[in-house]
């Protein structure tokens, strides 16, 4: 039994490095993905102390809205440009009617509005398109299908072009928003604001503004999830829990934390295929991968209630 | 309202037109007056001080003057103009910068994003061009890193630019913040009790400071104060306040001989 837990696992890992490889990889693609998501979330508490918890549902509008809008005869491209649209909008309409009539209220009031804006979202989805599953139009926007088959060491390593655009969508939007928040003015004020909000004030940001800006790149970073985990698991309500696995790497990295959120995300991503694979399949009967985040997010709690990256809090008595 | 003639002050400066007038300003928080009608006038150039004892209002009149709260009544004309009821951010863009009493830095971001901070109000390229760093939003970013990086030296800070805020000791950081308010190159420097807070040396240190502000870019300064010493060696005219009324005005000479302040300052005996 110990053997199993502490020995066999990794005599495999050595055994098969190809088999190692392709379990790395799928993490990695899942990884990437709790990261993006996990910025969404970084960026929006930073800038207004919220947790939003509306970022899965957005995830799950933002698939649907641009699946509905394909459906109406609308070219798949042109959708995209429209989709991007309605989460503009989205976020102007979020700012203006939730957000503003309780700026200065206590976090607490803020974080049960999100609530009430996923309840919303829901049901106007619900309504609008419908609550059966649907199919992402994956090949009508020219994502490729195919897969490149490798064979490093002699083994097999199976490389899907759906999720080679994954990372490489990902990888450009990550390092383009780390530029946006740390080269540009604007970035410059989001980081601003999440520090304090009268000297924010006092040099001329404005809340309304960059609380627009912040739901807006929430809601971009939502589309690309949508598509991205849309194409595989199909466009259902059920996309929402993606969302939720970004907790896990929130706790992990700290709610501040940029890089924290990257790292986390990748982390968690990876961890968890692997303990899948080498420990959940053969000794706990497998589908680990819905609680394992959670669990390796407590124990990091445990030891550093901050995350890993997040700000150290010191408490004077 | 530049009508309004200037003066030449005790040590042969001259000073400009009147740049912000306060009209008969009330403040009431709920049934709590904390600044009662109120009016002075500030001219360019000049450095203009508003002191009082602890609770007169002073730092209610400056959260007016900087837009964080709209009197209950009364009238703010600025550079010649009757100002509508602003955000804080918008009387930011007219040209006020301001620092805070208890120090409102971004703890997170080193000196010079801070200082950098100050600069937005003189960067308008837009959102799409700054998200693909082309163009406009590049030029600007260049520009004005040169202005920041001369406020930087001239407030002596160079030494820490690269420093996180949150890591520096009281007296820097309300350098670092006087620098960010510094470099929005404000038409009016709203500074709160600057001094609060600092030993001899670093109230010296900040005297110099907001003399040499004032003489090398002729900077507007409106600041609030209690230490009555620093003040008086500072301002050209001074406005007292006690109880939220206003009970003196004019030169520190004049101020300094008046039976009202006096007694503010003092105590006065009730028999």
């Amino acid at each position: 039994m110990l053997a199993d837990i502490f020995i066999n696992p990794f005599i495999e890992m050595f055994a098969y490095p190809d088999f190692l490889m392709q379990v790395l990889w799928e993490g990695l693609v899942s990884g990437i993905l709790y990261a993006l998501i996990a910025l969404g979330f970084v960026l929006i508490f930073r800038s207004s102390r919220i947790f939003n918890f509306a970022q899965g549902i957005m995830v799950v509008f933002a698939a649907l809205t641009l699946v509905g809008l394909h459906a109406f005869g609308i070219p798949a491209w042109i959708s995209v440009i429209l989709t991007l649209g309605v989460m503009f909008g989205l976020a102007v309409t979020i700012e203006r009617v939730v957000l503003r009539p309780l700026v200065g209220q206590p976090d607490i009031i803020l974080f049960m509005a999100t609530i009430g804006i996923t309840l919303f979202l829901i049901g106007f989805g619900e309504t609008i398109f419908g609550g059966e599953n649907k199919v992402m139009i994956t090949s009508e926007l020219g994502i490729p299908t195919g897969d490149t088959v490798l064979e490093p060491f002699g083994g097999l390593l199976i490389l899907q072009h759906l999720d080679i655009t994954v990372v490489v969508v990902a990888t450009l939007l990550v390092g383009g928003l780390i530029a946006f928040l740390n080269y540009t003015s604007m970035g410059r004020a989001i980081r601003a604001l999440g520090d304090d909000h009268q000297a924010a004030l006092s040099v001329g940001i404005s809340l309304q503004t960059i609380w627009v800006l912040v739901w807006f790149i929430a809601g971009i970073i939502a589309l690309v999830t949508g598509i991205a985990w849309g194409a595989r698991a199909g466009v259902s309500f059920a996309l929402e829990v993606i969302a939720y696995k970004a907790l896990p790497v929130l706790m992990l990295g700290g709610l501040e934390s940029i890089t924290g959120a990257i790292v986390g995300g990748l982390m968690i991503g990876m961890l968890e295929k692997l303990f899948e694979i080498y420990w959940g399949q053969p000794l706990l009967g497998g589908n680990t991968e819905t609680w394992f985040a959670f669990v390796l997010a407590l124990v990091v709690l445990l030891f550093r209630p901050q995350g890993l990256f997040g700000e150290k809090i010191i408490e004077r008595v | 309202m530049k009508d309004t003639e200037g003066y030449v002050t005790a040590d042969g400066r001259q000073i400009g037109g009147t740049l912000m007038e306060m009209k008969n300003i009330t403040l009431r928080f709920g049934g709590v007056v904390a600044i009662k009608d109120i009016s002075f006038d500030v001219h360019e150039g000049e450095i203009r001080a508003i002191i009082g004892p602890n609770g007169a209002g002073k730092s209610s009149m400056l959260n007016v003057i900087s837009g964080f709260y709209t009197p209950s009544e009364g009238e703010v004309w600025y550079q010649g103009a009757k100002r509508p009821q602003m955000k804080p951010y918008e009387v930011a863009r007219m040209g006020v910068a301001r620092t805070f009493q208890n120090i409102a830095l971004f703890e997170g971001m080193t000196v010079l994003d801070n200082v950098m901070t100050g600069r937005l109000t003189h960067m308008n390229a837009s959102v799409l061009s700054q998200a693909i760093w082309w163009g406009r939003a590049r030029e600007e970013e260049i520009e004005n890193r040169e202005k920041v990086e001369r406020v930087i030296d001239f407030l002596e800070i160079q030494h820490i630019r690269k420093t996180p805020v949150g890591r520096l000791p009281y007296g820097l950081k309300k350098r670092v913040e006087l620098a960010r308010a510094l470099a929005a190159e404000p038409s009016l420097l709203l500074l709160d009790e600057p001094m609060a807070g600092m030993n001899v040396e670093e109230k010296e240190d900040m005297s110099r400071f907001i003399l040499d502000v004032n003489d090398e870019f002729g900077t507007t300064i409106c600041l609030i104060e209690h230490d009555m010493g620093v003040v008086m060696d500072l301002s050209d005219r001074v406005v007292v306040m006690d109880y939220g009324k206003k009970i003196g005005d004019g030169t520190p000479d004049e101020v300094r001989n008046d039976q009202a302040v006096i007694d503010a300052y003092l105590g006065v005996a009730h028999d």
